[in-house]
């Protein structure tokens, strides 16, 4: 049997990968007020921090909670109902920060409304939320793909840093409407398919493992490896 | 490591110069003695410091460590005279050479009037969440002249008119004080102490230092003993900067009486003790009142040993209660939380391998040096997305 021709990329896709510094502003907040107050106003690479720092520091565990701000609530007000709320919030809907920041502040506004007692309640001394914001610095780096055959093994081995550079960042921060690699695929290899099924992929519920485990089965099975 | 060197490269040219108070005890030795010469290796041109102090400055420096702690001290304009007479010597004397100035903690803080066209990082150690108002103000005058400052944790931040980091400190895994120890040596660091295996070893590794409260996980562990027999190891060195060690040492023997499951060990600087320590202990905790980050417990967590630890500075970022280990507010709440480990030694171990697991993938040198390395980077852009 003739092996299966692979086809060529229009354009190579170089992997880049992001490291990340945070910086603290300085901001609080102790009640749900407070924090719906500073969630308007805090800069979006401060929403960008807070919705996706979990997916970073808990490689290891399955599903962790997607936000702070929906472990904060529950944790330090006890209020587990506007926790759960905030937890749900399905991220991968939102293109862009202004849309999930005005989903964020919704979701507390109407809970604020229907749940007086919400109101007066405070976290204890030190155990206030503090804003943080994501300082992202991109490198590319010297990996290539010209096919997908190439492109599965450098997505074997590149670091985790760069699978989330690619399929979080890239997408939400950069405002790219979709995640890199489906991007790629669907544009330079004409593949909608295998776009549209990564792109579908929710990585929120995955760990970046999980992720690049599933990412490379799906391109293996498509390259019929 | 190829993270660590993309880094590197982008540093080329800059020169690093670190300056702290003391080359050896305590946290920030402890880190730079490894950070310097790694950097080193990765080729960033790094240098490390030292100022000079004595006796009256570093009694001055404690004073103004544990106000910052929010501690009532007495401080008058003698002690801040005493502070700028010995900052002034270092200011004529230590010579700046750095692009990059690393200044670590408040001894070194006034170092700062050397300031010409270079950078200048404050990095603040300490828990300074509620610091006394008169010592803070007399530093925020200097440390507005920063062009960064850095902190351990997000309670610790300020309202401050510069930038701020937050970069909580690591362990080196390879380190003698964390690397793997076979049984023999383990057994033979017990031995030189007169410590025997044959109960459950509850331990704290501290400076003999009140903010670390070595008193109060005394009264902790009676409490366990009621119900447990347990033995307790209190151990810990000195540090070239800290003079109330010996009396806070002290005032621990005093309250461990004639005890003989309680063992208060002052030790050398030996970090192959410390990890023997570690290793032999069944739950390891620490009570601190006030914490800058808490090195100890990221050790012991290393090391998968179960941790009972205060709700206090960094730990809360080390340990995530119920699943990495247990947090306490109270010397009751300690007790009780060492007594369920004692007794559920399925759940101990459990939370020791998260433990172990959240520590390798946050708190390891790598990390910390990547960081640094950002840090440095960050000074010379302003945006929030940087590409390099």
């Amino acid at each position: 049997m003739a092996e299966k021709e692979i086809k060529k990329a229009i354009q190579p896709f170089r992997f880049y990968t992001r490291l990340h510094l945070s910086e603290l502003t300085g901001l609080r907040a102790a009640s749900l007020a407070e924090l719906l107050e500073r969630i308007r106003e805090v800069p979006e690479a401060c929403i960008y921090h807070h919705t996706h720092r979990f997916l970073q520091q808990h490689l290891y565990l399955s599903p962790e909670p997607p936000n702070d701000f929906a472990y904060w609530v529950s944790e330090a007000l006890g209020e587990d109902d506007l926790g759960e709320m905030l937890a749900s919030i399905d991220t991968i809907q939102f293109s862009n920060i202004a849309d999930l920041r005005e989903k964020i502040v919704s979701t507390i506004e109407d809970y604020l409304q229907e749940s007086k007692s919400a109101v007066g309640r405070s976290a204890r001394h030190g155990e206030e939320f503090y804003f943080i914001k994501s300082i992202s610095f991109v490198f590319p780096l010297q990996h290539v793909a010209n096919d997908l055959a190439e492109f599965v093994g450098i997505l074997e081995a590149i670091s985790a840093d760069s699978i989330y550079f690619h399929m979080f960042e890239a997408r939400l921060r950069l405002k790219r409407g979709t995640n890199d690699f489906s991007y790629w695929i669907e544009t330079s290899l004409g593949d909608k398919k295998l776009a549209d099924d990564i792109a579908k992929l929710d990585p929120y519920t995955h760990t970046i493992e999980d992720l690049r485990n599933k990412l490379v089965r799906m391109v293996k099975k498509r390259c019929g490896a | 490591m190829d993270d660590l060197r993309l880094l590197a490269q982008r540093l080329e040219g800059k020169t690093v110069q670190h300056i702290n108070s003391t080359a050896m005890g305590g946290g920030v030795a402890e880190i730079l003695n490894r950070m310097v010469p790694l950097l080193k290796e990765l080729g960033v041109n790094t240098a490390w410091d030292v100022i000079k102090g004595g006796a009256q400055f570093f009694e001055v420096t404690k004073k103004f460590h544990n106000a910052l702690h929010g501690k009532k001290e007495e401080i008058g304009k003698d002690d801040y005279e005493i502070f700028m007479e010995t900052s002034r010597k270092n200011i004529e004397e230590l010579n700046i050479y750095g692009d990059i100035v690393f200044i670590h903690d408040p001894q070194p803080i006034a170092m700062v009037e050397k300031k010409h066209d270079n950078k200048w990082i404050w990095r603040c150690h300490i828990d300074v969440s509620a610091p006394d108002k008169a010592v803070w103000k007399f530093l925020y005058d200097f440390i507005i002249k920063y062009d960064s400052s850095v902190f351990s944790a997000p309670s610790f931040s300020r309202e401050l008119p510069i930038r701020q980091f937050l970069i909580s400190p690591s362990i080196d895994p390879l380190s003698d004080k964390n690397k793997e120890l076979p049984p023999d040596v383990v057994d033979g660091v017990l031995e030189k102490y007169g410590i025997v295996q044959d109960k459950p070893i509850v331990t704290q590794i501290s400076r003999f230092d009140r903010l670390k409260d070595p008193v109060g996980v005394i009264e902790m562990y009676k409490k366990v003993k009621k119900y447990i027999d347990c033995q307790l190891i209190l151990a810990g060195g000195g540090a070239t900067d800290d003079p109330e060690g010996v009396k806070v040492l002290e005032e621990t023997k005093e309250r461990a009486g004639k005890d003989p499951d309680i063992h208060i060990l002052l030790l050398p600087q030996n970090d192959i003790e410390v990890n023997a320590l570690q290793r032999a202990s069944t739950v390891i905790v620490q009570k601190s009142i006030k914490e800058g980050f808490g090195l100890t417990v990221s050790e012991a967590l290393w090391k998968a040993k179960p941790v009972v630890a205060s709700y206090a500075g960094g730990i809360p970022l080390q340990v995530t209660h119920k699943y990495s280990g247990l947090l306490c507010r109270s010397i009751d709440g300690g007790a009780f939380a060492v007594k369920q480990l004692l007794n559920s030694p399925a759940y101990a171990e459990k939370l020791g391998r998260n433990g172990h697991e959240h520590i390798k993938n946050n708190f390891l040198l790598t990390r910390h040096l990547k960081n640094y390395m950002l840090l440095f980077l960050s000074l010379y852009h302003s945006e929030d997305m940087i590409y390099l």
